[in-house]
């Protein structure tokens, strides 16, 4: 139960902190090569990007011991719940304001995350098929 | 319309990179032995694979977009939208990995996909 708790967390929070990093950037509006060399290496030396990185590396080590004896049909639909904790968080730790039609749709795809793992999660019968 | 490309490279290059990387996993096979000695084999044999450089190269560019939209875009619209993944991944594993998706999955994406409108609407 922690491990998923903790899968639950970190994997939100690390888009959090990606969040906060990009927005000290600045908006990214060009594709050009030319211009995003400077921008990468703006991205490169902020903080939170790394600490967002250490986050979602910490989130999929959580996601894989998980995996080691939980099953996926366990572990999947629980996950839905990332979904309500990147709002939560973007709100607490972002200021991010969440209008109820967000909401609302959030716990729509929440629902639909449950749904979809819910279901079996081998379909192909023999590994070697692929 | 900037929104509308960059999601389609984290939802289409992120969930094609994912499919990929499994392509290339299901080539090796199953993991029995958790030796770090076996493991790093494991993981020299995954980079001799085109498919898992190429799934590699295809979740960078997912990662890289995800990061472009994230300097305009609040996190808490980006990441419920980035749930489209759901259906692109469902379409990729039939189409390209011969998974067979059973009808309540399909509801539950159809269900995300219903949820990741209702949250497009509340856009900025």
């Amino acid at each position: 139960m922690p491990l998923i708790l903790v899968s639950i967390i970190l994997g939100p929070l690390g888009n959090v902190f990606l969040g906060e990093a990009m927005k000290g950037i600045g908006p990214v509006t060009s594709a050009r090569i030319h211009d995003l060399a400077p921008i990468a290496s703006r991205v490169l030396a902020s903080g939170y990007i790394w600490l967002g990185i250490a986050c979602l590396l910490g989130f999929f080590i959580a996601h894989m011991l998980l995996l080691t004896w939980a099953d996926y049909s366990y572990v999947q639909p629980a996950t839905s719940l990332s979904y309500l904790s990147v709002s939560v968080l973007s709100y607490l730790l972002l200021g991010e304001m969440i209008s109820p039609l967000r909401w609302l749709g959030v716990a729509v795809i929440c629902l639909g995350v449950f749904l979809v793992g819910r279901t079996s999660p081998s379909t192909t019968g023999a590994p070697s098929r692929a | 319309m900037r929104e509308v490309v960059l999601f389609f490279l984290i939802v289409v290059a992120g969930t094609a990179g994912e499919l990929c990387v499994s392509r290339a996993m299901k080539g090796i096979g199953e993991i029995h032995n958790f030796r770090p000695k076996s493991i790093l084999s494991f993981v020299l044999q995954s980079l001799r694979l085109p498919w898992m450089w190429l799934g590699i190269a295809l979740m960078s560019l997912g990662f890289f977009s995800l990061l472009a939209i994230l300097s305009f875009q609040e996190v808490s619209f980006v990441v419920p939208v980035s749930a489209l993944s759901y259906a692109a991944g469902a379409f990729g594993a039939k189409a390209f990995l011969g998974e067979r998706i059973n009808r309540n999955r399909w509801v539950g994406i159809a269900v995300v996909c219903i949820g990741v409108t209702i949250v497009w609407w509340s856009r900025k």
